[in-house]
C-alpha cells in the first residue's frame, strides 16, 4: 500500500511532506530530550531489522497466499511512539530511494500513512488503553490485533483520500474505498496476529525490554490531541487552498490535449466539459494523416479543420523530436564522457575489478585487527563521503581508500553476523 | 532467497556506481538534491492528461545518465519494475474515464487511456530520476546533504545507522529464511507461528547487537552527538548546475516545448 508519485498532485504531496517533516522534527526533539544514548543505536539497528524482516514471507492460513510483516506497530510497542516513528520513517526513506517503493514525493504520504497511524493513533489510543498495566497474554494479543487493524484501516483510508484528492487516478472515492478497506482488514488481522506472537515471544525472553515503555507518561494523550488537530487544520487548509484552483488547471490541460485554443459551452464540472468536447470533436469528419499532409500547407490559414489537424500533427512531431533530443543529449554527453575517460589523466575511475580486489584485501585486514571483539562501530558512521575527497584532493589513491573503508565495514560485520548466526542455530 | 540476495546486490551496485568519478559525482550533493526535488515537482505538477508535455523532462535523466557514466541498461531495468501500485490503480482509469478526448485518424482515444499513459510516463520520470540521484551521489552523501539542508541531526544519524546495518541484518535474515525454507521442504512449516518465532529470535539478536554497539560507542567516547568532517561548499559549479537545470525545468514546465518545436518544424516546411 505504498503511495506512488505518479498518482500524486503536488499540493497533496507537499502537504504530506510538510506533515511528515514536521512530525520527524518533533520526534527528533523528543527523542533527544529523553537523553537516552542507548536509543540511538537501537533505533538504527531495529530499522535494519524491520527492513530485513519485511522481506521474509510466510504463508497465510486458509488463503494459500503469502504475506509479510509491516512492523510499524511492533516497533512502536518496543521503542515507544517517537523513536518508532523516526525508525519507520528512515526505513521508508531507504525503500523509496533504493527500491522505488512509491517515490520521493510520495515519501511524505508513506511516512504519514505507515508511520503516524501506528505510532500516534493505534498505539496510544488503542493498544495502551486495552493493554493496561501488566497485561495477561490474552489481553496483550487482543490489544495488539485491535491496534494493528485500526492502524492499517486508517492507513489505507488515507491512501484513498490522497489518491482521490490528487485527482490523477479516475477511481471514484466509493469504489476505491470499498476496494481498499476490506483488503486491509485482512492484512490488519494477519499483521496483528503475527505482531502479537512476536511480542509474546520477546516478552517471554526479555521482559526487561518492556519495562521502559510501561512508564509512558499519562500526559501524552493531552499533548497528542492538540497536535493532531493542528496537523489536520494545516493539512486540510493547504490542500483545499490548492484544490480550489484545480478546475483551472484541468481546463487548461484539456485545451492542451485537444489542441484547441478556446473552450466554450457548459462549464459545469468535468463531465459536462468532457461531454461538450466529445460532441464538438465528433462533428468533425474523421480526419487522418493523409488528410493532414494535404492540410499542412494551409495550416496557418483560417480553415478550422485544417488548423486543428495542423496543431495535432505539430504536437506529435514535436513530441517525437523532443524525445529524439533527449536521446541525442544522452549520446553526445556519453561520447564526451568516454573521450574524457580515455584521456590518460583520469584513470582513477571506478574499475569494478580492481575495486573488488582492494575490498577483499582490506576486509581481511580489518577482521584481523578486530579479532573477536563484538562490534566495530564508529561514533560517526560513514563520515567519508564518496564525492568529497575529489574536490579537496586530486590524488586518486586517497579516494579509493575512503571508498574501501565504507565497504569493508559492511563485510567485517556480516562476518560476525554469520558467526553469531551459526552459534544460535546450533544451540 | 532471491529477494535478499537481490536487495544486497542492489545496494552494493548503487554504492559502486556512486563511487564513480565524473564532474557530476563531484558536485556537492546539495545541488543534486535540490535540482532533483525541483524536477519531481515540475513533473508531477502537470495535469492528469499531460503526456507529450512531459517528454522534454526526459532530457534531464538522459543527460545525467550519460554525463555521469551510469549504465543505461541497469537504470532502465530498475525503472521497468515500475511501482506496481501506480499501475494497479492507474489501470482503472481506462475503464472509468471512457470519454473520447483525442481523435487520431479513425481511432478515438479515451481520457482514461491518456491519463493512464500519463501515469506511466510520470512514474518512469520520477522513479528513474530518483535512481539517477542515488547512483550519482550515494546514500551517505545524500543524508549529509539533507542534514545541511535542515533535517534534524538525529534523523540524519538514524538514516546513516540504518544504512550501515541493513547489509548485516539483511544477510542474517536471508540466511535464517533460507534455512527455514530448506527445512520446510514443501509448504509445511512456512506458516505464521514459525515465522513469528524466527523473527522473534532475529529481534532478540538485533537487540543484543544494539546493546553491544552502544557499549562500543561509549568506549570510543560517544557523548550523544555525531561529528562529521565537512569540507563541502556550494561553489561555482554547483551554482551553474542549479541555475541551468532550474531554468530548463521552469521553461519546460511553463512552455509546451514539443508543441512549439512541432509547430516550428511543420510550419517551416
Amino acid at each position: 500500500m505504498h503511495m506512488a508519485d505518479a498518482l500524486l498532485s503536488p499540493a497533496v504531496g507537499t502537504a504530506m511532506w510538510g506533515a511528515a517533516a514536521g512530525t520527524i522534527a518533533w520526534c527528533s526533539a523528543k527523542v533527544k530530550q529523553e537523553l537516552d544514548d542507548r536509543k540511538i543505536p537501537l533505533m538504527g539497528v531495529l530499522g535494519a531489522f524491520l527492513f530485513a524482516a519485511q522481506m521474509i514471507n510466510f504463508t497465510i492460513p486458509a488463503t494459500g497466499s503469502s504475506g509479510h510483516l509491516g512492523g510499524g506497530l511492533l516497533l512502536t510497542i518496543l521503542l515507544g511512539p517517537h523513536a518508532a516513528f523516526l525508525t519507520i520513517a528512515s526505513v521508508l526513506v531507504i525503500q523509496a530511494l533504493f527500491f522505488a517503493d512509491g517515490g520521493l514525493l510520495a515519501l511524505g504520504c508513506n511516512i504519514f500513512n505507515l508511520g503516524i497511524f501506528p505510532a500516534f493513533v493505534a498505539y496510544p489510543l488503542i493498544y495502551r488503553p486495552l493493554c493496561g498495566q501488566d497485561p495477561s497474554t490474552g489481553r496483550r494479543t487482543t490489544a495488539t490485533v485491535a491496534a494493528a487493524i485500526v492502524g492499517l484501516q486508517l492507513g489505507s483510508f488515507s491512501v484513498v483520500l490522497e489518491t482521490v484528492l490528487s485527482g490523477i487516478s479516475a477511481l471514484p472515492f466509493t469504489a476505491f474505498v470499498s476496494l481498499m478497506q476490506p483488503i486491509h482488514l485482512g492484512i490488519g488481522l494477519v499483521e496483528g496476529v503475527v505482531t502479537a506472537i512476536i511480542v509474546g515471544f520477546v516478552h517471554k525472553a526479555r521482559p526487561d525490554i518492556f519495562i521502559d515503555n510501561a512508564t509512558v507518561r499519562h500526559g501524552f494523550m493531552k499533548s497528542i490531541v492538540p497536535a493532531f488537530l493542528a496537523l489536520a487544520l494545516v493539512t486540510g487548509g493547504f490542500i483545499s487552498w490548492f484544490a480550489s484552483e484545480k478546475p483551472d488547471g484541468l481546463e487548461w490541460s484539456l485545451k492542451k490535449v485537444t489542441g484547441r485554443e478556446e473552450l466554450d459551452g457548459a462549464n459545469n464540472g468535468l463531465h459536462g466539459r468532457l461531454a461538450t468536447l466529445q460532441g464538438r470533436l465528433s462533428f468533425l469528419p474523421g480526419y487522418n494523416f493523409k488528410k493532414t499532409e494535404g492540410a499542412k500547407p494551409e495550416a496557418g490559414g483560417k480553415n478550422e479543420g485544417g488548423s486543428r489537424v495542423g496543431t495535432s500533427m505539430a504536437g506529435i512531431v514535436g513530441a517525437l523530436l523532443t524525445l529524439g533530443l533527449a536521446v541525442l543529449v544522452g549520446v553526445v554527453l556519453r561520447k564526451r564522457q568516454q573521450l574524457a575517460a580515455t584521456r590518460p589523466h583520469s584513470h582513477e575511475h571506478a574499475h569494478p575489478h580492481r575495486h573488488e580486489h582492494e575490498h577483499l584485501h582490506s576486509h581481511g585486514h580489518t577482521s584481523h585487527s578486530h579479532g573477536h571483539s563484538h562490534e566495530h562501530t564508529h561514533p560517526h558512521p560513514h563520515v567519508h563521503d564518496h564525492s568529497q575527497p575529489h574536490q579537496a584532493d586530486p590524488n586518486p589513491q586517497h579516494t579509493h581508500e575512503a571508498r574501501v573503508d565504507v565497504h569493508c565495514h559492511g563485510h567485517d560485520d556480516s562476518e560476525h553476523g554469520s558467526h553469531e548466526h551459526h552459534h544460535d542455530e546450533h544451540s | 532467497m532471491s529477494t535478499f540476495d537481490g536487495a544486497i546486490l542492489d545496494f552494493k551496485r548503487l554504492e559502486t556506481l556512486a563511487s564513480g568519478d565524473t564532474t557530476l559525482h563531484r558536485l556537492d550533493p546539495r545541488a543534486k538534491v535540490i535540482v532533483t526535488a525541483l524536477f519531481i515537482m515540475a513533473v508531477v505538477s502537470h495535469d492528469r492528461y499531460a503526456i507529450t508535455r512531459l517528454f522534454p523532462f526526459f532530457i534531464f535523466p538522459a543527460a545525467l545518465i550519460a554525463a555521469g557514466n551510469l549504465p543505461l541498461a541497469y537504470i532502465i531495468r530498475k525503472v521497468l519494475l515500475l511501482c506496481p501500485f501506480a499501475i494497479v490503480v492507474g489501470i482503472f482509469n481506462p475503464l472509468i474515464d471512457r470519454t473520447i478526448v483525442l481523435q487520431l485518424g479513425d481511432i478515438g482515444i479515451s481520457g482514461g487511456w491518456l491519463s493512464f499513459a500519463s501515469i506511466i510516463v510520470r512514474s518512469t520520470l520520477t522513479v528513474g530520476t530518483a535512481f539517477v540521484l542515488l547512483a550519482l551521489t550515494g546514500f551517505p552523501a545524500i543524508c549529509r546533504a539533507l542534514e545541511q539542508l535542515g533535517i534534524p541531526k538525529l534523523f540524519a544519524a538514524q538514516l546513516l545507522f540504518l544504512y550501515r546495518y541493513i547489509f548485516v541484518l539483511t544477510e542474517e535474515a536471508g540466511r535464517a529464511s533460507r534455512a527455514r525454507e530448506l527445512r520446510s521442504c514443501g509448504k509445511k512449516g512456512q506458516g505464521m507461528t514459525s515465522f513469528a518465532t524466527m523473527v522473534g529470535h532475529l529481534l532478540l539478536r538485533t537487540w543484543q547487537r544494539a546493546e553491544r554497539i552502544h557499549v562500543a560507542m561509549l568506549s570510543r567516547g560517544f557523548d550523544g552527538s555525531f561529528r562529521t568532517s565537512r569540507k563541502s561548499s556550494l561553489g561555482s559549479n554547483e551554482c551553474i548546475f542549479i541555475a541551468l537545470w532550474g531554468l530548463f525545468l521552469v521553461t519546460a514546465r511553463i512552455l509546451d516545448l514539443p508543441k512549439l518545436i512541432g509547430t516550428f518544424i511543420t510550419g517551416g516546411f
